[in-house]
């Protein structure tokens, strides 16, 4: 079975985030970028199926996305057998300043996998910085393939696998799903294995990442960005301050005067 | 249009939410409201809200399941030619959403929180990058998708009054070349504790850094004598068990007090914790989502905090 994982590389939650100066975009050059976490369950789900056995795992990036070689090579040192790195063989396609769109990205990768089919394809149920939909359901309809997003678990079964699909309030559905497929992973079945720093630097010395250049068919028009905004969190919650003593006597007086905390 | 969920004979309170922000859409443009319902009929008693229920019964629409739904909602797309179509931003809308954009040829918008007509325009707001980002989106073209996020709308106030008009839509051939189907429905493992009935929470988000870490937390639930609950990110590092996940993808909570520990505060946990009587986050990003919705907040950093707590409710 071959088992292709497209992963891509977002802006780390922990930054300050800025907006271009037309106001309709993300200001990317100094972001630090780190790999969209669902991207790393879905790795981690389809390396468990390759533990199985008679499984290839291949990770598949885009060029153009920011710290995309390491993650791959950290792909690889994980276990995968093979990373390529996709890039627009069209001349003059670039990212932009806003990242690739997902209608955009699902094309490229629908123009890899008709030249070199996957029998699964396992990626994030969703990246953080998409407000144009999610990378899994639109490449399966891009390839005519059946597709299950917010998966917990995928097990190979016969000539299909069974998928572990969840709702809200951890009811969930087991699924038994025909090859090919798409499949948008949740989380993995356990937590995404680590890789050594040391073997990182192995893969990455030792090479290994293949670079393809595909032509994609022209993506769908999708939203059309008017403006970024940050939300208003200031004026809601009232601000505790001083020190931690003096924070921690005005929590416990709150949870004293609810009846929540038992004493004066 | 919006689309039902429905589980076990009981359509979503989401679905509500979404049918009153269509009805205030379908009132700016003069049009109606209608509902798909994919599923056994019987469930258009409880969408009275709506003004057509547009039904597809097929055995294979009896549960949800992705390409059974995909197909029949399709169909009905092709038949009804609505304006928006609204799906909810949980595993429904997730999971069918972005198909249906490329099937029906329809730009969308995900992660909504707001949405309406600007000099005929449509456009939405989705909350990205985990709540820290609100991004305005046209929606241009004659149709539209938006999955909206839980909480974002009231839900209107025709509720079940079962007065819609129903129109039945055959079921579409591909429902009997399916290459899916459904083998069992799961319920929910039951824990060593329900957290959804605690009085209060301590709770633990990707602000904690490392598995070890918990131990001062879970120290000081065991000196408030509440349950130690947790964001997704935790859980899924498997730190803690599912049971005791609050969110969208775990569980509802309504505690008397819910206290946040390193917890951004994404839209989707958000959703599981809105309705806590009080909500005190501790988070040392001043920009935190979170703060948008507590109660009470403080930037002090939580492990010079939950020390000092654990310290004042021995004492």
């Amino acid at each position: 079975m071959r088992i292709v994982v497209p992963m891509k590389s977002v802006p780390d939650l922990v930054e300050e985030i800025e907006f271009t100066a037309d106001g309709t975009g993300i200001e990317r050059e100094q972001l630090k970028f780190v790999l969209n976490e669902w991207d790393a369950q879905a790795l981690e789900e389809a390396l468990l199926l390759r533990d199985s056995g008679g499984v290839e795992v291949v990770a598949v990036g885009c060029a153009v996305d920011p710290e995309i070689d390491q993650i791959l090579y950290t792909a690889l040192a994980k276990g995968a057998d093979a990373a390529v790195r996709l890039a627009d063989a069209r001349a003059g396609s670039s990212s932009g300043p806003a990242g690739i769109p997902v209608a955009a990205r699902a094309a490229l990768l629908a123009a890899y996998l008709e030249d070199q089919p996957a029998d699964l394809v396992i990626s994030g149920v969703q990246a953080p910085d998409d407000p144009d939909g999610q990378l899994p359901p639109t490449l399966a309809a891009l390839l005519g393939l059946p597709h299950v997003s917010v998966a917990v678990g995928v097990e190979a079964d016969g000539d299909g696998v069974t998928v572990r699909q969840e709702f809200a309030g951890g009811l969930s559905h087991e699924l038994w799903v025909g090859l090919p497929a798409v499949i948008g992973v949740q989380s993995a079945r356990q937590a995404p294995r680590y890789a050594p720093i040391s073997r990182i630097r192995q893969t990455m010395s030792a090479g290994g990442l293949g670079e393809l250049a595909v032509t994609p068919r022209e993506p769908q028009g999708g939203p059309v960005p008017r403006r970024m905004l940050q939300p208003a969190t200031t004026g809601h919650a009232e601000m505790l301050t001083g020190s931690p003593g003096d924070v921690a006597d005005q929590i416990v007086e709150l949870l004293r005067s609810r009846g929540l905390v038992k004493g004066e | 249009m919006v689309l039902a969920e429905h589980t076990a004979g009981q359509v979503s309170e989401g679905t509500h939410e979404l049918i009153g922000k269509a009805a205030e859409l379908a009132a700016v443009l003069g049009g109606a409201t209608e509902v798909a319902l994919l599923g056994p009929r019987a469930l258009a008693d409880q969408l009275g809200d709506a003004d057509v229920v547009v039904c597809v019964e097929h055995p294979a629409l009896a549960e949800y399941l992705p390409e059974a739904y995909e197909e029949a909602l399709l169909e009905v797309l092709a038949q009804r030619s609505p304006r928006l179509l609204l799906m909810s931003n949980a595993t429904v809308g997730l999971d069918l959403g972005s198909a249906l954009s490329v099937r029906w040829e329809a730009p969308l918008a995900a992660y909504v929180a707001a949405l309406g007509f600007d000099d005929g325009a449509l456009v939405a707001t989705s909350k990205i990058l985990g709540g820290k980002v609100l991004a305005e989106v046209e929606l241009p073209g004659e149709r539209a998708i938006a999955t909206v996020l839980g909480g974002a709308f009231s839900a209107g106030a025709g509720e079940g009054g079962g007065g819609a008009e129903i129109l039945g839509v055959a079921p579409p051939a591909a429902l009997d070349a399916l290459r899916m189907s459904l083998r069992r429905v799961v319920e929910p493992d039951a824990g060593d504790v329900d957290i959804a009935a605690a009085d209060m929470l301590v709770s633990v988000g990707r602000g904690i850094e490392t598995q070890d870490n918990l131990e001062i937390m879970a120290e000081l639930a065991d000196a408030l004598g509440v349950p130690l609950s947790a964001s997704r990110p935790v859980v899924d590092a498997g730190w803690l068990p599912k049971t005791r996940q609050v969110g969208q993808s775990g569980l509802k909570v309504k505690p008397r007090a819910y206290l946040a520990f390193g917890i951004s505060g994404a839209p989707e946990h958000l959703e599981g914790m809105r309705g806590a009587e009080l909500i005190v986050a501790c988070n040392t990003d001043p920009g935190a989502p979170i703060f948008g919705i507590a109660h009470y907040g403080t930037t002090v950093d939580l492990f010079d905090l939950v020390p000092e707590l654990v310290d004042r409710v021995h004492n």
